[in-house]
């Protein structure tokens, strides 16, 4: 790869230096592991000024669990979160999640605020600056102009939300704190990514996919109380020991006696947005029967909206999506009885 | 690019130096201080041959900046042989044939020494997790793992288990 750009690195050692430091420099990018970031920054897909290094934000790495919830700070690391006996014990979809990101040396780097504001990716994204060049750049760059996804998409990128924490936290009603210039604000996490390239008429897409604002930064995460949920997240990719997911698949259910009272479906790697799939609370209410999978089949048909975005085609990642979360609410209704 | 003072521990010694804040870890590691040791792979954090540990743990070395280790403990491939004897983990891999065209062992090794330090006697499936950011394309993985169950063996200070014969794997 080229060398680097020119940039500095500031490493805070509180939140305030941090926000401070944010403010002063409008095009500094906060740096958790750089288990991405600096990937895209040697591939020359971005080129901050200044990187901002939260490791030694000790206030941001804590994990705090109650009976009112959980609250992740955003410098905790993945490892921390997968190996968390807390974690483990009340939100193991969450736990699950956590450990099947990437590969082990990568989950001793990143961190969850790392991988909250994963950038989408895409196969004509992810590649060096020449090959990017040669193929007259994209959207999702300044120097693009075409999706070659989707060529008449006129100006929506359809870039892949990958990350995989998000989804298994959306089962728990997860919400981000989230620090700027104009103080602390908190955001639902269904209404914190964006990215529905106008399956909604709204505005966000792969480029736009987090409601942030300039300045702001993540600086914990909090999920309420489980409650009687069991979950469980699923992955599927390429490489099983380290890779991005060709889908993944957190749910989450309870069941009295052999009705299904609760369930809840969210995705990644499948849209640029984490998808919590809407319209689960009409298959709740009966036993885990034929036409409850055939429901789930026909939600993921209308709301996953997988394009040729990763080397799997789109109509693939979706039916894979859709069958792992059949399997999985299978595998969970059958643990709860 | 102004060069910045950093300080850190390297392979247990106190090392003062100066690098540029878009100074690459492995970059500075390789040709700043000439520790070859340290591989460059993939160059993308796909491949682990520049897994290093971080205060004790394992990370990548090419997605790692000077600036993000400065106070910390690095420890790289060269800090684990003392006085020209192999450390337990290397005479592991050299014992087992773990090394092959030899590009991705240093990786290898300093997972490895993760994961010992952690766990004296692991299992498959264990090496299989605390292994698997690393890639080896020559060895086929089966004798990387006889390697950690010895190097695993030598720390615990027990008498590795001899190399089967073909007697032995035919039985």
């Amino acid at each position: 790869m080229d060398a680097l750009h020119s940039f500095e690195v500031i490493r805070p050692k509180t939140v305030d230096e941090a926000l401070a430091a944010r403010i002063a420099h409008r095009h500094s990018r906060m740096i958790g592991g750089g288990t991405d970031l600096l990937v895209n920054i040697r591939r020359r897909i971005e080129t901050p000024s200044v990187l901002i290094d939260t490791s030694d934000l000790t206030d941001l790495k804590t994990i705090e669990h109650g009976d009112t919830g959980l609250s992740i700070g955003a410098s905790v690391r993945l490892f921390e979160v997968a190996e968390h006996p807390n974690i483990q014990h009340f939100y193991p979809a969450i736990a699950q999640a956590a450990g099947s990101i990437a590969g082990p040396t990568h989950r001793n780097m990143g961190t969850v605020g790392g991988n909250l504001c994963l950038d989408t990716r895409c196969i004509y994204y992810n590649q060096s600056e020449w090959w990017r060049e040669a193929n007259d750049h994209c959207l999702k760059t300044e120097l693009g102009d075409m999706c070659h996804v989707a060529p008449k998409s006129k100006g929506v990128c359809f870039a892949t939300y990958s990350g995989d924490l998000a989804p298994a936290l959306m089962l728990f009603g997860a919400e981000i704190d989230l620090l700027g210039p104009d103080g602390e604000r908190t955001v639902a996490m269904r209404d914190f990514y964006i990215g529905s390239s106008r399956q909604d008429g709204s505005k966000g897409d792969g480029i736009n996919y987090m409601a942030i604002k300039p300045g702001e930064f993540v600086v914990r995460v909090r999920a309420s109380s489980p409650g009687r949920l069991i979950s469980g997240y699923d992955k599927i990719r390429i490489r099983r020991s380290i890779e991005y997911p060709v889908a993944g698949c957190a749910a989450a259910l309870t069941r009295d006696d052999d009705t299904l009272t609760d369930i809840r479906i969210a995705f990644t790697g499948t849209n640029p947005r984490p998808v919590f799939l809407e319209g689960t609370a009409d298959l709740a209410g009966s036993t885990l029967s034929d036409s409850v999978l055939e429901g789930i089949d026909n939600l993921c048909k209308d709301q996953l909206m997988s394009m040729k975005t990763t080397f799997t085609p789109g109509h693939y990642r979706r039916r894979v999506a859709t069958q792992m979360a059949k399997r999985l609410v299978g595998q969970l209704f059958n643990a709860a009885g | 690019m102004p060069k910045k003072l950093v300080s850190l521990t390297l392979n247990g010694k106190q090392h003062d130096g100066v690098a540029p804040d878009n100074m690459l870890l492995l970059d500075y590691l390789r040709e700043g201080l000439g520790l070859t040791g340290t591989k460059t792979g993939c160059d993308g954090g796909e491949c682990g041959a520049c897994t290093i540990l971080v205060d004790g743990r394992a990370q990548l070395a090419c997605l790692t900046l000077v600036a993000q280790v400065a106070g910390k403990s690095v420890e790289t491939v060269e800090g684990l042989s003392s006085n020209g004897q192999l450390s337990d983990v290397q005479a592991g891999f050299h014992e087992k044939l773990g090394s092959q065209c030899g590009a991705c062992t240093p990786g290898f090794v300093m997972a490895t020494e993760a994961l010992l330090r952690a766990n004296t006697n692991p299992t498959d499936d264990d090496i299989r997790n605390a292994l698997g950011s690393n890639i080896c394309r020559c060895t086929g993985y089966i004798k990387i793992f006889d390697a950690v169950h010895h190097a695993a063996a030598l720390r615990r200070e027990e008498d590795p288990a001899p190399y089967p014969t073909v007697a032995d794997q035919a039985a």
